[in-house]
This record gives C-alpha cells, sequence and structure tokens, in this order.
C-alpha cells in the first residue's frame, strides 16, 4: 500500500525537496517523471498516473508545484492521492501557502514534516493542529520543554487535545448547500444536485460531547415524527470525529469535536430542485461579421430572499472584438482572457426576470482553430436559505465542568458545478 | 539567489529568518569552511552549519565527505539538531556504512532516551538507515521499544520491524519480532494495532507463504475494533487487512460487512474504497435472497456516486474502481447514469473514463438519454474525447437493439459534419453495426461512399474496404471503388493490405466476369510483390481455392460470419474477480494484475487463479478463495458473455496437460480451504442430493432424521444412481457408483463424456468414456478441474494418445490426487470440469461419492476411538435410520470396511449389536460412527460423529459443517449397505 519515496518539483520538474521512505528505490527514477509528462502534454494527453519501466508515479499538482509519490508495487493509489492533498493541507497550515517560495522558506520544517507524517510509506498522524503541538519551528533545548509527542496523536480521539480553556465558551455554524446544475442546450435539466456541508468553528473548552440534530427523513422515520418537514439525504460523509456506528444504528450525529474549524460533515441530495437562477440564452454568429447575444436571467427562488453577487459567464468566440453591451440591470464586462461575457447583478430578489443584449464584431479573417462549445456558468449566493430545507433542530454540548455554550447557526445557499450548455 | 522573505512571518512561530539563506553559499572550498563550522565550539554555529550541509543535500550537491563531523554533532540535546543529523544520516549512511557504526551507540542511547518523541525518533530513523552491518546493533533497541510503555514509541517500533524485514527477514524471523507484531494487534492503542497491521500486511506481501495474517475470528474482531478508533489512514490498513480474510460462513460474512458499512460514510475516499472493496468481496458469499444483500446492494450506490465530487485524481481511480464494479454488479449503479454525464471542465481523463461507464449502463431505458448525450460530445473539439464518444454511438447501437436506428441516423448525422476524425470513427462502428444486423442498415452505404477520399486512418479504410467487398452486390461502382484504393496498394498498411485482398476477392465470387482482372492484379500484388507473410500465404490461400475448386472458395470466403457479441472491451471474468480483490490500488487503475507489473510478484500476487496441479507455482496466497468462496457459479452477472456462466474460474485456464512431478502445494492451503470448504449453506447438500429427506437436509442430530422408504425418488449426481444398479454385486471392494453421461454430445459438439470414480487400491480414479460422435477426428484431449471442495485435481495428464475418429469409443482412467486447490463447492462433493480437444473447450459439472475420499488408513486406535468419542460435542452429532437392510451386523461391517469404513469395535446389549467404526477423509478428517443392528430388524440405526485430524483450529473451522458432513457420510453408509441388500 505504501509509497517509496515522495518527491515535490518545480513546474520543470526539479526536485525541491525529496523523502525517500522504504529505501526500496532508486531516487533517480524521478528524472523520468517530466519528460513523460512532457510527452503526454505533446498528444494532448494527461493522467494522474505515469509509468516508468517498474515505476509508477502518482502525482497532483499544486500551484507551481508538483507533488509525486513513487512506487513500484500495487500501492493502494486511493490513499496515496489523498494522503498527496492532505499534505498540502498540512503544509498549508503551516505556511500559509504552499509554493515553491515557502519549500524553500521552510525546509528544514518541511523536513520534519515528512519525517511525521509518513513513516515506511504508511501515512500517519496527518492532523495540522495536532502536528503543530510537537513540531515547531524552534530549536528546543531537550532538558527544558522540549515537545514530547502529545497523547492525541496515539489516542483513539487523534484530533483533539485535552486542556484546552477559553473564556467565552461558543460554537458557531455554517450549513452551505451547493447547487450543481447541468442543463442541456435545448434546455432541458440533465443533472441537479445539492452538495451541503456543514462547518465548524469549535470555541469550547475541555473535552465537550456534541450532538447534532437535524431535520433527517430517516431519523424522523425512525422516530415516527413523519409530519415534519424533512430532508432525505442521499450519503453523507462525517470528519472522522463523528461516530460512524452510532450514525449507522440509530442515526444519531454525537462527535468530540475538533478546536477551531473543521468540516464536521457534508451530504449530497438528488432531489431535483427547480433551478435557483435559470438562463435562457441566444447566441447568433454570423461569420466574418458579428455575435449577437441575448440572455435572459430569471430568479426562481421566493421573492423574501436574494441572490448576491450573482455573475453570469456567458462564451463568446475568442477572436471577438468592440464589445457592446445593453442590460436591465447590473453591468457587463467582456473579459478576452477567459472568453466570455461576465454580467454581474449585485443583488437578485427572488421571483424577478433581468435581460442582457451584447454584440461583438468579428474579424473577416476565421480562426482556423476550433472552438468548443463552452457552457454558460452562474456564480451566486443566498444567504438565509437552504435550497434542501435542511435544519438544525439543536446542538447539545455536554462538557463535563458544566459550562454553559452557545450555538450559532447560519444558513446559505451558493451555486456549486451551475453550467448551462449553449448551442 | 535572492528569496522573498515575505513568509518568514510564520503565524505560529513569530519572526526570523527564513531558511532560504542556507542555500546561498556556492562559493568554492565551501566544503572545508563548512568543516571547520560544524567542528566548532559554539552550538548555534553548529547548527547552522549542519541547516547548511542539508540545504546542499536538498540542492541535491555531494556533502558526503562530511560525514564524520556531522555524525560527530549527533550527540546534542537539540532536538531540532539531532532530527537534520539524522536525516543526513539516512541519506548518506549507505554511501558510508564503515562511518555509520558510529553512529551506533547514540541511537542505543536514544532508544533509552526519557522523551519519548526521541526515543520514537531513534527507532524510525534507525530502520532507515539500509546498512547491514548496523541492523544486528538494532535488535536490542527494537525489542524494548517494541514493549515501550508509550503508544508513540510502539507504533514506531512496530513500522520499523518491517523496515528491518525488508533488509534482513531471517535476522527479524530469528529475533521473533514476528511474534511481537502479531502481539501488537492485541494491543490496547488503536495506532499500535493499526501500524502493526500495516507492517504484517506489508511483510506478508512479500513473502505470500509465511502465514503471518493467520487471521481467524478472534483477531478479526479485534480489528474491527480498532476500525472505529484509529485514524482515517489506520482504518485503510486494516480494511486493506480485512479484505483478505475469507469467512467461514455466509452468517460471518454478513457480520463483518454490518461493521465495515459506517466506514462508507467516511470523509476520506480511500477509507471509503477500501470498504467497498471488503464488501464486494464478502458480498458474494451472501445468499441472493437475503434481505440483508440487497439492503447492501443500495447502500453501496450512493457512496460510489460521492466520490465523483472527490478531487480530480481520486475521481479517476475512483471512475477505474466502478467501471469493475457496473462489469460484477451492474445492479448497484443501473440508475445512477447521469451521474456520469460529462461537464465542460473536466480533466481528459475523468472524461474518458465516464464515457466508458456511460456505455456500460446503458440499456433500453436510457439510451434516449445516453444518445442525446453522446452526440453532444461529438460536437466537440477534443479529439480523443470525440473519437470515443461517436465509438460509444456505435456500441450502443450494438448494446441495445431498440436503439440501433436511432444511432445509425446520429452517426449519419454526424458524418455530415465532415469533421475528418468523426467520419472515420463513424465508419469504423458502422461496420460492426452492419455485422451486428445483417441486411438493415446498407441503406446508408452510398453515404458512407461519398466519403471514401477523406479517410487516412488505416482502421477507417480497412472498414471501408470491408463494407464495399462485403456488400459488393449493392454497390454498382464496387469495383472501381476497389480498384482505386489498389493504387497504392504498397503504401497500404498491412490492415488494410489483407482486407482489400479479401474484399476484392469476395467481389470477385459475387460477380466473376467483371473483375477478373482486379482479382488477378490483387493476388499477383499480394503474393508476387510483398514481403509480407502474411499477406502472401492469405494470397496463395486465396489464388489455390479459386483456380481449383471455385464452389469450396465460395464457401470458405463468404461465408457467413457469426454474429458479434453485445459487450465489447469486458475484462474476463477471471480477471475481474482479481482485480476486485484489488480495489483501490494500483491495479484497479491499470486494470491489470499486480503480477503483471509489480517486480518479482510472479506466481506469487494472484488472488483468484487456480493454481495448475503439480506444478511449481501452485503457490496461492490463503486469501485465494475468497472472492470465489461464495461465488457459486449462478453469482456470475448476466453481463459476462454466455460462456463465463457455467464455469468462470476454469474459462482461462491454460488447458496443458499437468504434470506429476511438481511438489504439492503447501499444506496451509490446504487448511485455509477446509475453512472454504465449510462456509455456510452446506446444508443443501443433503435436501438436493437425497430428494425428499427435508428431516436430513435441516438434520442437526437431535432428533433422528427417517430415511424416506422410497430410495430410488429422483436423486442428483452419483450418490443417486446407485439405486438403479440392481443385482449388481462387489461383494468385497470399494463401492462404485456406476457410469453416467456427464456431457451429451449435442453439448460438446459432438463429444459424448460418461463416467464414475471409483477408488482402487488408495488412488482415485475418474473413469471417462469418450465417445465421438462427430463427423470428425478429435485429437489433443486436455482435462482440468475447477477448484473443489477436497482439492481433487488430475494427478497426470489424459491419456488419450490416439486421436479418436468418428464413432469410435475409449476408455481412460485418470488417476485423481487430493492437494488440488480448494474451494467450498455447493453441493460439497460437486466437481466442476473442464475438457478440451482439437475443436473446443467443454464444461460439464458432476458429482463423485464422498466414500470415494475415505482413506485406507481409517482404522483408529481403540483408545483413540473412546476418548474421542466422549470428546466431541454433541453439535457435530446427527442420527438416522437405515431401512429394510437385510445383512447381518458382521456382513455390513465387512462391507463397509471395503470402502474403508473401518469396524473399530463391536457390542451386544440386549441382542442389539452396536458397531463402532471409523472413517478418515483425504483431507484429514475423521467421521466415527455408532451402527445399531437389531437382529430381525431390517432398520438400523446409525449415529455418526466427527472431528478433524490432528489440528483443533480445524475442529473450531468445522463445526458448522459437521452436521452435513456427518450426515454426507451416513447416507453414504446408507447407500451402500443398501446396495449389497438388495
Amino acid at each position: 500500500m505504501s509509497a517509496s519515496a515522495i518527491f515535490i518539483l518545480d513546474l520543470k520538474g526539479k526536485v525541491l525537496i525529496s523523502r525517500n521512505y522504504m529505501g526500496n528505490m532508486d531516487m533517480n527514477k524521478v528524472d523520468h517523471f517530466m519528460p513523460i509528462m512532457m510527452r503526454m502534454e505533446e498528444d494532448a494527453d494527461s493522467s494522474p498516473l505515469v509509468t516508468h519501466g517498474s515505476a509508477h508515479f502518482l502525482w497532483i499538482k499544486h500551484r507551481n508545484l508538483y507533488l509525486v509519490a513513487m512506487t513500484k508495487k500495487n500501492a493502494n493509489a486511493a490513499l496515496v492521492y489523498s494522503f498527496l492533498y492532505k499534505m498540502v493541507e498540512v503544509f498549508k497550515e503551516y505556511f500559509k501557502e504552499l509554493e515553491e517560495e515557502s519549500i524553500r522558506d521552510n525546509f528544514v520544517t518541511v523536513y520534519e514534516l515528512m519525517d511525521e507524517v509518513m513513516d515506511f510509506g504508511f501515512p500517519q498522524t496527518t492532523d495540522s493542529k495536532i502536528l503543530q503541538e510537537y513540531i515547531t519551528q524552534q530549536g528546543h533545548k531537550l532538558d527544558v520543554g522540549a515537545p514530547r509527542p502529545p497523547a492525541t496523536v496515539t489516542n483513539a480521539v487523534s484530533w483533539r487535545s485535552e486542556g484546552i480553556k477559553y473564556r467565552k465558551n461558543e460554537v458557531f455554524m455554517d450549513v452551505i448547500e451547493s447547487v450543481n446544475l447541468l442543463v442541456s442546450a435545448t434546455g432541458s435539466v440533465l443533472r441537479s444536485e445539492i452538495v451541503g456541508s456543514i462547518k465548524l468553528k469549535v470555541v469550547l473548552s475541555g473535552m465537550p460531547e456534541l450532538r447534532l440534530g437535524l431535520n433527517d427523513k430517516v431519523l424522523f422515520e425512525i422516530t415516527g415524527r413523519e409530519k415534519s418537514k424533512t430532508v432525505e439525504l442521499e450519503d453523507v460523509k462525517f470528519h472522522q470525529c463523528v461516530r460512524l456506528s452510532r450514525f449507522e444504528n440509530d442515526r444519531t450525529i454525537s462527535f468530540i469535536p475538533p478546536d477551531g474549524e473543521s468540516e464536521l460533515m457534508s451530504y449530497r441530495l438528488n432531489t431535483t430542485v427547480k433551478p435557483l437562477i435559470w438562463i435562457e440564452s441566444v447566441i447568433e454568429k454570423f461569420s466574418h461579421s458579428r455575435v449577437e447575444i441575448k440572455v435572459k436571467a430569471r430568479s426562481q427562488f421566493k421573492s423574501r430572499s436574494t441572490a448576491n453577487n450573482v455573475a453570469i459567464m456567458v462564451p463568446v468566440p475568442s477572436d471577438v472584438d468592440s464589445p457592446k453591451f445593453k442590460t436591465s440591470t447590473g453591468s457587463c464586462k467582456y473579459l478576452p482572457e477567459k472568453s466570455a461575457v461576465q454580467w454581474n447583478i449585485k443583488s437578485f430578489p427572488g421571483g424577478k426576470e433581468y435581460m442582457m443584449r451584447a454584440h461583438f464584431g468579428l474579424p473577416s479573417v476565421e480562426s482556423t482553430e476550433l472552438e468548443g462549445r463552452r457552457p454558460i456558468t452562474v456564480n451566486f449566493e443566498i444567504p438565509y436559505f437552504t435550497v434542501s430545507g435542511i435544519q438544525v433542530r439543536y446542538l447539545k454540548i455536554i462538557e463535563k465542568s458544566g459550562y454553559e455554550a452557545l450555538p450559532w447557526v447560519r444558513y446559505i445557499t451558493q451555486s456549486g458545478d451551475y453550467q448551462l450548455r449553449t448551442n | 539567489m535572492e528569496w522573498a522573505n515575505q513568509l518568514c512571518e510564520n503565524r505560529q512561530f513569530g519572526s526570523k529568518m527564513t531558511d532560504s539563506k542556507y542555500f546561498t553559499t556556492t562559493k568554492k572550498g565551501e566544503i572545508f569552511e563548512l568543516k571547520a563550522e560544524l567542528n566548532s565550539d559554539k552550538k548555534e554555529k553548529k547548527k547552522e552549519a549542519v541547516k547548511k550541509v542539508i540545504a546542499s543535500m536538498t540542492v541535491g550537491k555531494d556533502v558526503s565527505a562530511l560525514f564524520p563531523d556531522v555524525v560527530n554533532c549527533m550527540q546534542t540535546d537539540n532536538l531540532e539538531l539531532k532530527k537534520l543529523v539524522y536525516l543526513y544520516l539516512m541519506n548518506y549512511a549507505k554511501s558510508q556504512p564503515d562511518m555509520a557504526i558510529m553512529a551506533v551507540n547514540t541511537f542505543v542511547k536514544d532508544c533509552e532516551d526519557a522523551n519519548p518523541l526521541i526515543r520514537a525518533l531513534a527507532v524510525r530513523t534507525m530502520g532507515c538507515i539500509r546498512v547491514d552491518k548496523i541492523t544486528e546493533y538494532l535488535c536490542e533497541p527494537l525489542r524494548k521499544c517494541l514493549k515501550d510503555e508509550d503508544p508513540y514509541v510502539r507504533k514506531t517500533a512496530a513500522v520499523c520491524v518491517a523496515k528491518l524485514h525488508d533488509i534482513n527477514a531471517q535476522l527479524v524471523e530469528d529475533q521473533g519480532f514476528l511474534d511481537t507484531l502479531k502481539d501488537l494487534i492485541s494491543d490496547s492503542n488503536p495506532m499500535v494495532v493499526a501500524n502493526a497491521v500495516a507492517a504484517l500486511s506489508e511483510i506478508a506481501e512479500s513473502h505470500p507463504n509465511s502465514n503471518l495474517l493467520d487471521l481467524n475470528p478472534q483477531s478479526i474482531n479485534k480489528l474491527l475494533t480498532a476500525l472505529n478508533e484509529c485514524t482515517e489512514w489506520g482504518q485503510i490498513f486494516i480494511l486493506d487487512c480485512l479484505a483478505n480474510y475469507t469467512p467461514r460462513d455466509d452468517r460471518e460474512s454478513q457480520s463483518i460487512c454490518e461493521r465495515v458499512t459506517p466506514r462508507l460514510s467516511h470523509a476520506n475516499s480511500a477509507v471509503v474504497l477500501s470498504a467497498v472493496k471488503v464488501l464486494m468481496k464478502f458480498m458474494e458469499m451472501l445468499p441472493k435472497d437475503l434481505d440483508y444483500y440487497s439492503t447492501l446492494l443500495k447502500k453501496l450506490a450512493p457512496p460510489l456516486v460521492t466520490l465523483l465530487s472527490a478531487e480530480p485524481e481520486l475521481q479517476y481511480v475512483a471512475l477505474r474502481n466502478i467501471n469493475l464494479i457496473v462489469q460484477k454488479r451492474p445492479e448497484i449503479l443501473k440508475h445512477e447514469m447521469k451521474v456520469f454525464f460529462v461537464k465542460y471542465n473536466d480533466p481528459i481523463y475523468v472524461k474518458l473514463e465516464k464515457l466508458d461507464i456511460m456505455i456500460r449502463l446503458a440499456s433500453q431505458a436510457n439510451i434516449a438519454q445516453v444518445l442525446a448525450e453522446l452526440k453532444e460530445y461529438a460536437t466537440e473539439v477534443d479529439v480523443d474525447f470525440v473519437r470515443k464518444a461517436v465509438r460509444a454511438i456505435g456500441r450502443c447501437a450494438i448494446k441495445v437493439e431498440q436503439s440501433a436506428e436511432r444511432c445509425v441516423s446520429t452517426l449519419l448525422d454526424l458524418i455530415q459534419t465532415k469533421v475528418n476524425y468523426v467520419v472515420q470513427e463513424a465508419i469504423v462502428v458502422i461496420k460492426d453495426i452492419f455485422r451486428k444486423y445483417p441486411n438493415k442498415y446498407e441503406s446508408v452505404i452510398a453515404t458512407l461512399c461519398e466519403n471514401l477520399d477523406s479517410l487516412d486512418e488505416p482502421e477507417a479504410r480497412a472498414a471501408m474496404i470491408w463494407i464495399v467487398g462485403e456488400y459488393a452486390e449493392r454497390i454498382d461502382n464496387a469495383d472501381e471503388l476497389l480498384e482505386s484504393f489498389l493504387e497504392g496498394f504498397h503504401d497500404e498498411s498491412t490492415q488494410v493490405q489483407l482486407q482489400l485482398l479479401t474484399a476484392i476477392v469476395k467481389l470477385f465470387l459475387k460477380k466473376p466476369t467483371e473483375t477478373q482482372e482486379l482479382v488477378q492484379q490483387v493476388l499477383s500484388l499480394a503474393t508476387q510483390d510483398s514481403d509480407n507473410p502474411d499477406l502472401r500465404d492469405r494470397g496463395y490461400i486465396y489464388w489455390r481455392l479459386l483456380s481449383t475448386d471455385p464452389v469450396a472458395a465460395k464457401e470458405v470466403v463468404l461465408a457467413e460470419k457469426p454474429l458479434i457479441s453485445e459487450e465489447t472491451d469486458l475484462i474476463e471474468p477471471t480477471l475481474l474477480e482479481e482485480l476486485i480483490c484489488h480495489i483501490g490500488t494500483l491495479a484497479s487503475v491499470y486494470h491489470k494484475p499486480p503480477s503483471a507489473f509489480v517486480e518479482g510478484s510472479r506466481g506469487v500476487m494472484h488472488k483468484r487463479l487456480p493454481a495448475r496441479t503439480g506444478s511449481g507455482e501452485s503457490t496461492e496466497s490463503p486469501d485465494v478463495g475468497t472472492a470465489a468462496g461464495g461465488s457459486a457459479p449462478e453469482a456470475a452477472p448476466s453481463i459476462i458473455p454466455s460462456q463465463g456462466d457455467l464455469l468462470g474460474d476454469l474459462l482461462n485456464l491454460d488447458m496443458a496437460p499437468p504434470t506429476t512431478s511438481g511438489p504439492p502445494p503447501p499444506t496451509t492451503g490446504m487448511q485455509m480451504g477446509g475453512m472454504d470448504l465449510l462456509g455456510g449453506g452446506l446444508d443443501s447438500l443433503l435436501g438436493g442430493d437425497i430428494g425428499g429427506s427435508p428431516a436430513m437436509g435441516a438434520g442437526f442430530g437431535a432428533a433422528p432424521a427417517v430415511m424416506p422408504a422410497s430410495l430410488n425418488a429422483p436423486v442428483g449426481g452419483g450418490l443417486g444412481d446407485l439405486f438403479d444398479l440392481g443385482g449388481v454385486g462387489m461383494p468385497m471392494g470399494a463401492y462404485i457408483p456406476p457410469k453416467i453421461v456427464w456431457l451429451p454430445a449435442m453439448k460438446a459438439k459432438g463429444l459424448e463424456i460418461s463416467g464414475t470414480f471409483a477408488r482402487r487400491a488408495g488412488v482415485i480414479q475418474m473413469e471417462l468414456i469418450l465417445t465421438n460422435k462427430a463427423m470428425s477426428v478429435m485429437t489433443d484431449f486436455a482435462i482440468q478441474f475447477n477448484r473443489n471442495s477436497f482439492g481433487l485435481a488430475p494427478a497426470g495428464p489424459l491419456q488419450v494418445l490416439t486421436p479418436l475418429g468418428p464413432n469410435q469409443t475409449i476408455e481412460v482412467s485418470l488417476p485423481l490426487s487430493t492437494v488440488g486447490p480448494v474451494m467450498k463447492m455447493d453441493p460439497l462433493n460437486n466437481l466442476q470440469v473442464a475438457v478440451k480437444n482439437n475443436i473446443d473447450v467443454f464444461y460439464f459439472s458432476c458429482q463423485y461419492p464422498i466414500s470415494m475420499l475415505f482413506v485406507e488408513d481409517g482404522k483408529m486406535e481403540r483408545q483413540v476411538f473412546l476418548a474421542t468419542w466422549k470428546d466431541i460435542p454433541n453439535d457435530n452429532e446427527s442420527q438416522f435410520q437405515i431401512k429394510d437392510c437385510h445383512l447381518n451386523s458382521d456382513a455390513a461391517s465387512s462391507k463397509l470396511q471395503g470402502s474403508n469404513i473401518f469396524t473399530i469395535a463391536k457390542r451386544t446389549v440386549e441382542g442389539q449389536d452396536m458397531l463402532y467404526m471409523s472413517i478418515k477423509l483425504s483431507n484429514g478428517i475423521w467421521v466415527l460412527a455408532e451402527l445399531r443392528v437389531q437382529a430381525g430388524n431390517p432398520n438400523y440405526t446409525m449415529t455418526t460423529i466427527r472431528r478433524s485430524g490432528s489440528s483443533l483450529k480445524m475442529l473450531t473451522f468445522f463445526t458448522c459443517a459437521a452436521c452435513t458432513l456427518t450426515s454426507l457420510c451416513c447416507c453414504c453408509m446408507d447407500l451402500m449397505l443398501s446396495q449389497y441388500n438388495t
């Protein structure tokens, strides 16, 4: 299941830092990585997994860096990729941003972290809050206050240390729902999906025991309260602090939360909802002369809610010129680097309809390059509203010291992957 | 070099200079400078110097010359400095093995430091120093660390054992570290358990026969408990290890599944995939009519769909695995077509995989949507993606007949776009559509012919030429079209040349008058002017055919073509099952078995393929049976081509005759096999075989089951046929059932096989009669068994030395061994056989009498018998009556002895004779029996109990199947006695 070695490369393929975990492969093999990548790029090919002889490279890209795991065994690929992403997360917690410079500037810490997060190809502790308790950048004297491995590292509760203290105990919850939508060019909804996530910011002392109550349909069915408005969660994923077997048994979400910010859970619903913002568009291209675009945007949610920062991106050919716009509300911008028009509407109340017209010139010599038909994409956020109707019914907080703690909940719905194909 | 400093103000660590300054010295004589600094008295200076050394090492400069100076800094009380020196050591120890010894003392000392962080650091680092000389000094510190009071040290030491094993396996074994490691599986700390499991799995992987991961229900229970408590990574180690276990029966399988299912809700995709692997494997053992089975199926879909919201690389791994899962169990995702619709911003590798899965899920119910999507994709700009989309449309046409017409018209629309590569792809797939639906869509040929000139890819040209040749009679200018290709014959690729040759010959056979010149031209081009042997051979054959017997030529060239299959690119079932065992790993991404890409794993890593009998490669990892364990033949999903239904496992067997010379497989294999064999559901054996005896089927000993009086009720298999035997007496020899037809001629292209089993002089024989009822001669016979409950395998090749002419019959006796691979069959005595000859491979299954497995040394010592009889729990006991047997006890005893059922003692109580008997099966299981014969009463009462051979462990494995097995032996004895009786 193991990675023999992990490398961090710059964009040219030069090794910035590496760690040989198993010592069973020639570290120079990584020199083959970039040439293979270049060859694939020439063939317009791409794969997150490349092979050279007996060496397999599993890579991800972050900013101007490649993180590459090398193995010669039948490694657990899912584990390797998710570990690489976890590494990025850890480094970001330590250095704010992970890029070439932060690696150089902190190479001693990077080495230390690489030593700690994986051993002989087996991922170990990757919780950055816990790591920060014993891997710091200060040189420690061993006799006085040298860090010891926090018990947390090996505890069953490996995400929260003991002895945390706050004057005021509070929990902030954000319920964020993203709407993914795919609409065909003929206007029929191909896919509509809600991906929700509940984020926590925990400011609590000690080892609090939390229980979260949602209007979960399955739970209500078990407890026989079927009348209330409920939500059917198709698939739920939890932070590792949540007791999964408890949830499996009686749908109770109980946990000892990590300190600070974390994502407690995410869920997915396939219930088809009316697309919150509906777009109708006509894009007419008159070769060698002009492109005319008509876009109608309609908000299909209740009028007491308002969508903020709505941005509608309409694709245009890459060689257009002299843009002209007319809108019933908001403003338009031509973004040549994205070959798109961006129509911004600061505030879009429910049940309204707005229009936008755009006119572009086209050069008389047509570009030979074929262009894909890109979809219209929409960004928006609607505060105080969840499209699924999910509600936090309660959050019980019990700590043995018996303090009172206040939970705060915010709801927001936003656009996820919101695409409407064009003709 | 100037490195920006804005990042130096790190939130947690206060401001200080960044490390980038250490990279800046590039002057000459640097090494000398560093040497001086390393030996400085000032600690701060020393540390700075070591950092510079590490910086140089990082950018790839060789600083190994500083080895002694750096090692001198090792004894420090500064943790950061210590870590840096350790890091340096790991990198350079190998190049300076002699000096590395200098470090040993410090390691030993650090392993006893008061701070667990230091102890762990030392033990972790020393495992990474791969210098043979040092390793032996590290054993003592490691031993201490494995028993350390701090779990952080123990978990690090556990991994160190795997490291050391990789350097010096013998040393680790001699030092007993493996046992200590195994003990750590019971550690109180979940992280220690997880790392111990990981280390053991790693070692076991490279030593598959070591039987290290001796998993049993107790250890499984420990793992499942730790699963709830350890980190996400630990959960993956444990799940991957669990996947190697073979549950004893469906109940255990279900209870493990129940405890693994919650992992599907884990946020980490890798945890989810590993859980899916365990569930996919263990599901095989669950009866399909079980409610839980369908619940589990339903539970699998949502997490698989959610994986598609992960990062693109993880999506890719998920999609490659979903591709396997939909082939194995299409029902899981059949309603989820829409989630595989391609998004504009998906990376190309994700798009291509999604497309593949869309085709697999395409059905009549969703075909309209799929086609609309595919058409959309076919107008994209990404060439690879577009091509695959066009091809996909063709595959839909072939797969869903109702959609064929729409697919064809969609393809024609696409051809009208005149986009070159689209046209070419379309023509290639239309060729397949023609073959699948002959005489239906040929009206489009005209449109295709219009695009002849634009075809520049060999595959498309070959496809077009094939179409022209095949439908030459409907294309007026077929000769002109083909002639136009002929001009540049030598510049074409072989594929096109061969196709052109065949097409022109077809044309000639259809329209001989106008094309004589053309055919001569192509024949001469192919035979005289070409260097390509394939082309020349084909040319000569056609030439000869045409010149000697045009009628025969017509029969050969214009022969009716077999239909093409509906599913293409299906993974062959044996490989598919192996890959399912590897979900989440590289193998599942490559769709190749690990042995295909991992060095040194040939013959080691196969989790599925049965070993060839007697060949040296018969090393199976203990988990072999898992996926197959419960995969009763009917479990083969409908998507697998029809052949695969019966004997999936045999399909891909190399039919080479087995040799007798090789060593037998390791006995561990047998033991594990024992587990397989005793999986649940054995009861059905009796239910099925002894036709109308429900009491026996359910019979768990308590109530004496009564055999039905009319024993010649319809009974299946070898046992039953006995009743037809009538008075054929075989007074003293072993009981041999009569031969029955196993493979009727009509099912095997004229080959009829009938046969029986016999035990002669301690050797199990399969006695076969092969009859050739076909018109042609049969040769090259070979035989192969699927894995079976008692490891039966041919001990030699099938001796059919002379060709078998039409209407000829040959009797063959095939000696069998019991050292083959083991898998529980249902019924227990079922045997699946493949026979190959020059015509084809044929499959059949037959059942052997269990008495065949009774060995000659089955006579138990009296004392042992007495003690054992008392020892064995009542649960293992079953009782039933044998009716209408008119033999006296002595006669019965001597007859049974002929079949290796030995009478140990006889007692007479109140006019009742009690015979105590023992039987030993070829796999070491003992069956003890008590037979009560009342003089003058034709009904015997029989009590059988059973125990395993030497090992106590076996006893537990066998408990659940005890009744079934003993009952089976009862029946067998019953049959024998009845037979002698009449």
